[in-house]
This record gives C-alpha cells, structure tokens and sequence, in this order.
C-alpha cells in the first residue's frame, strides 16, 4: 500500500498535541478540576464584579449595629472578621493574589531550573559538576527553614531590598519562592537533557551546524516540555501553600492596605480556632485545599497527557 | 563504587563548611546581634552589649564575617561545653537543643514507622490490581490526603478531637507542671501530631509504591519468574516487592534528612517542644547561639543522608554504576 492509498482510506489521524488532549480529559478528577478552576480564574478575574464587598469595606458601618465576627447569614454569606469584613469578599481578593504570588514564582522557578539543568546537561563537565554541587547546597536546606532564614537575612540587606522590595512585600515573597524552587526543575531538566542529547535527532542537527543555544531552544526544551509543564502546576501550589504556612506563622507578606492574599486569611484561623469562630477557620483553609487539590489533580492529569505510553497500553 | 564514596567523602566536609558559612551570614545579617541581644535584655548595660558581642565573635564587616566564623567553628567542633551561650541568661544551648532533638525524633520516629509500614502495605495492595476498586479509592484517597497542607490537617484536628471533643490534649509533650516520665500521658500527647506526620507519610509512599511496583510488575524479569512457573504470591513478594523497594529506598534516606526540619509545622500547631519549636523561639529571640548548632545539625543531616541515599541506590541495584 503506497502513501496514496493511505490518504484515501481517509482515516482521521490525529496529531500528538490531539492525543495528549484526549489523554488529558480522560482523567476524570482532572477534568473536573480544570472546570472548577476555570469558573475560580474566571471569578478572581473579574473579582469586582463577584465581590459583594471592597477589600477593606465593612458589611455594616458600626453604627449600623455589631459588624465583628458576625457569622454566615443573608448580610455576609461567609462570615465576617475581627473588624466586620466580609470573609467571602476578602478570599475572591485573597485567592487572586495568592494565584498571582503562585503564578509568576512558579513561572521564576522554573525559568531558572530549566536554564540551569539544560546547561549543566548539554555542557557537561565543570559547568554540570559546579552546578550540581550549587544544587547540593541548596538542597540541603528543608524548605521552610530556608525561606524563614533566608528571609531574614535577603530583608536585612539594603541593596537587595532595593532589588526585590521590601520583606513584607509581595515582590520580596516571590523572588524568595523563586530562589529556593529552582532546584527541582534544574535535576529534571537536567536529567532530560542528558537522556536526550545522545539522540540521533540532536547529532543531526548538531552535524548541520546548529549552535548549542539553538540545540537547547528548538529540540531539547521543546521534547521535554512535558515534566517541565508538570512541574510548573506544582510549583504553582507550592507556592500558594508555602505562603499560606508562612503567613500562618506570622512571616508571611502584608500585602497592603488595599489588597489581601489566602495568607491573610489563613492566620485568621488560627485565632479563630481558639475562639470557636468556625467560618473563620472552615472557609479560608476550605478555599486552601480546594486549590492544592484541583491543582494536583490538574498536574496529575498533565503528567497522563505528556505520558504517550498511555495510549499504547490501552 | 569505593572511588565514588571515597569522592563524595571528600566532598563532604567542604560543602558542610561552605554551607555553614553562608548559613552563618545569612543568620549574622538577617538578626542584628546588638538589637536583639537589647531586645532580649532590656535593661543590659552598655558593657554587656560589648561583653556579648566580643565573647561571641560578632564582628561587623565582611572580613569580620569570615573572623566570626571561624571563631565560631572552632568553638563549635571543640564540643557542647565550648558552645557560645544563648542570648538570654546566658544559658546553655546545648541541653534545650539534646531534649528537642529527642523529641523530634520519637515523633518523627513513630509517626515514621507508621506512615512507612501503612504507605507501603496500601501501595503493594493497590499495585496488585490497578484499576479495581481498592487501588482506585486508595489511589483517590493518598491523592487527596497528599493534597491538604499540614497545617491545614493539624489544625482541623486540633478543633475535632482536642477542642470540640477533648478526646485528647490540645498541645505539648505533658501536662503543665508535669514531673518525671510517664509513657501513658505522652502517647496521649502524640497522637494528634504523630496522625498529622503520618497522614502526610502513607499519602506518599503509598503512590511512590504503587508507582514503581507497576513498574517492575512490567518489566522482563517479572514475566521470567511467571513464566517459570512461580505461584504469583512468589512473583510479587519475592521478585516485585523487592525490586519496586529500591527506589523507595533512595526517597526514604532523603526524607529522613529533610523529616527533621519538616516537622516544624506539625510542632508549632501542637506546640510540641520539638526542633520545629526550638528553631521558631531561636528565631524571634534572634538568638545566634541557639541558631547556629541547630541549624548545623539540620544541614549535615540532609547532606549525610542524601550521600546514603545516593550509596544505598547504587549498592541495592547492581545495574547502577556510579563513576
């Protein structure tokens, strides 16, 4: 049968991206969380027109009638905080920050993984000994102590602040993910571009001539685009949860007078809990791991779709 | 195999000494020693500001950095006696930091051994029969559990079981005022923080298990083994099981190095007076003397573990050369 015949049995082939897609949405727990998340983005989007309440606006003025740890009914449908706020209006502000703090660290992170692993893989040698041993060191921190540390000392230093922004900034959050979430993706990239640059497609297009940073942007990056997508969905609630635990601990960023994040709201709970202010507790850390786990589960369901062995098993 | 340990040995101590060193400028520039030792004793006189901060090496400037910190390692490897003493009192660091080592560790330890026997019983379960029922609510569940930070666990079982219920104590290791030891009252302690660590724990190996167990059920030498004729019991004890445990192994040696600054979380919610607790009072006290030998212990932990890891890996599987 020559290619002629092929192309008039008409079947309807589908190209890798289709097959990834259909491999995605198969995984139920991810498609449903794609849904839930796509109606939250669509709601931090457009937070004014979802927010019943401002940021800092009271459900009631005080003169009005006791405004303070109100709980859910009609007037504030999550409860109110310690100075009459609405919790409802406050998380759709808080999550869009959070998302945008988990976003763009993610994004950084994974920049600086990917730059650092391809390099240490294509280059080999010194650059890939010095650069495992930088991750070493890195590494040897537990995550949490090094950003309580690190944020410390990176806040105490003039010009550095004058770099990232002020330790309570959200800025200063985000370099600070950034620095001590790099490594995970560096080892993955690394390990990818070490598998794949004995390929036959690599020495090809090395024998045309092509420059290693050509190597790296249009064959390496792009075969391995996968584990990396994967690991930026992580990288993303990683984040999110990071700065709710830190915020939780009293380190987080204080956004500001007119703005607010999941961390905020979190360290409410923890007076809330003492106090038996439940809605305090239940919402915050509800909205928490509603996105760890749709995130998750968005992740796992990536990981399926750039898994090709998937559809030859089944 | 002996040249690559010999190698990493080597290495050893100078990434120890280079990763104190920045840890020990981190920790210099992020707590200003004169403020917080003003902090910490209010009405300390000029002369024991100075007394403090000669008898701890704090000189200021960079070179005054690298003078500080060999002062500082040299008291340091001379032993605890040698140890600058902590900013309030002057008090010893060391006995605070012994007790809280200990009890991270019976925490990490049980919840540990929990977590590890329960993870791996599901993972093997699940990976016997993907796709049945058990392997996919198992599956869901570690998934889901996996998912929920630890402080978010901690607390919402602190609220249930010790505020709402009173079932068991809120927080720490006994009672306020409590003398002597006494097992039955410290189990009662442990077991809201040793659920939140173990919940985290199963979560993790239970998927790493069933993960690389599908693996190595796919692979040749699995169907070898059948193929002889193997009861299929013997096939996944003797030759899965076994096999799918190598890489969890590797994964196990980097947990434990990372378990004990991990726990931090677990212990504050409790207020469980652990090396997550000791590290949390060190750093609102800005107290460098307290700091450094935890954070020392910490890091050579990791890094001691990891080489482990990286040896055990080689040593169980034969296919890896390491060079």
């Amino acid at each position: 049968m020559g290619v002629d015949d092929l192309e008039a049995l008409n079947v309807r082939t589908k190209t890798p991206l289709q097959m990834a897609w259909r491999r995605y949405w198969r995984h139920k727990a991810a498609a449903l969380s794609t849904v839930i998340m796509a109606i939250l983005l669509i709601v931090v989007l457009f937070a004014p027109l979802f927010a019943r309440y401002g940021i800092n606006e009271q459900v009631l003025k005080i003169s009005e009638g006791n405004n303070v740890y109100l709980s859910p009914r009609k007037l504030a449908w999550f409860g109110t905080d310690d100075i009459g706020r609405d919790i409802y209006s406050r998380l759709i502000w808080g999550i869009r920050t959070s998302l945008f703090i988990g976003i763009v660290s993610a994004i950084l992170s994974v920049v600086i993984g990917t730059a650092a692993g391809a390099i240490a893989g294509l280059y080999g040698g010194v650059f890939d000994d010095l650069m495992m041993r930088v991750t070493d060191i890195f590494l040897a921190f537990p995550f949490f102590v090094a950003v309580v540390v690190a944020r410390a000392s990176l806040g105490n230093i003039s010009w550095i602040t004058g770099i990232i922004g002020e330790i309570s900034s959200i800025k200063f959050i985000i370099f600070l993910f950034a620095i001590f979430g790099w490594m995970g993706v560096a080892r993955l990239v690394r390990g990818q571009v070490l598998a794949l640059k004995e390929r036959e497609f690599i020495e090809a297009a090395r024998a045309v001539g092509a420059s290693n940073p050509r190597i790296i942007v249009t064959h390496l990056l792009p075969n391995s685009i996968g584990p990396i997508l994967v690991a930026l969905t992580l990288s993303v609630i990683g984040a999110i949860v990071a700065e709710s635990t830190l915020a939780f601990f009293g380190l987080g960023p204080q956004p500001g007078s007119d703005s607010t994040s999941l961390g905020k709201l979190v360290e409410l709970s923890r007076e809330g809990a003492k106090q038996g202010n439940w809605w305090l507790v239940v919402f915050p850390c509800g909205a928490l791991v509603l996105l760890a786990v749709c995130i998750n589960f968005i992740g796992d369901g990536l990981r399926d779709a750039v898994d090709a062995k998937l559809d030859t098993v089944k | 195999m002996l040249r690559f340990i010999v190698r990493r040995m080597l290495w050893l101590p100078l990434t120890i000494v280079l990763v104190t060193f920045i840890v020990y400028c981190a920790v210099r520039t992020g707590w200003h020693p004169e403020e917080t030792y003003k902090r910490a004793n209010p009405r300390a006189t000029r002369a024991k500001v100075e007394q403090y901060l000669a008898v701890n090496g704090l000189y200021e400037g960079f070179t005054g950095y690298i003078k500080g910190y060999f002062e500082w390692l040299w008291r340091f490897i001379q032993g605890p006696d040698h140890w600058p003493r902590s900013i309030k009192g002057r008090a010893l660091v060391y006995p605070p930091l012994r007790y809280s080592i200990f009890n991270t560790l019976r925490l990490a330890g049980i919840a540990s051994l929990f977590g590890w026997g329960i993870g791996l019983t599901i993972g093997t379960l699940a990976a016997r029969k993907p796709g049945s029922w058990f392997d996919s609510i198992a599956n869901t569940t570690a998934f889901f559990l996996g998912a929920i930070p630890p402080f978010v666990s901690g607390v919402a079982l602190q609220l249930i079981f010790a505020v709402e219920l009173g079932w068991f104590p809120v927080a720490g290791v006994y009672p306020p005022g409590h003398q002597g030891f006494d097992l039955g009252l410290m189990a009662k302690h442990l077991i809201l923080p040793v659920t939140v660590v173990t919940i985290q724990v199963v979560s993790a190996y239970s998927r790493y298990m069933r993960a690389s167990l599908l693996e190595v059920r796919s692979s040749d030498f699995v169907r070898t083994a059948r193929a002889k004729g193997l009861s299929e019991r013997r096939v996944l004890f003797k030759h899965g099981v076994r096999n799918a445990l190598i890489p969890i192994v590797t994964v196990l040696a980097i947990d434990i190095g990372g378990l004990l600054g991990g726990l931090i979380i677990t212990e504050a919610i409790f207020n469980y007076p652990g090396m997550g607790v000791y590290f949390l009072r060190a750093i609102t006290n800005g107290d460098i003397p307290q700091l450094m030998p935890y954070l020392v212990i910490i890091i050579i932990s990791v890094l001691i573990f990891n080489l482990i890891a990286d040896v055990s890996y080689a040593y169980l599987d034969p296919r890896i050369r390491l060079d």
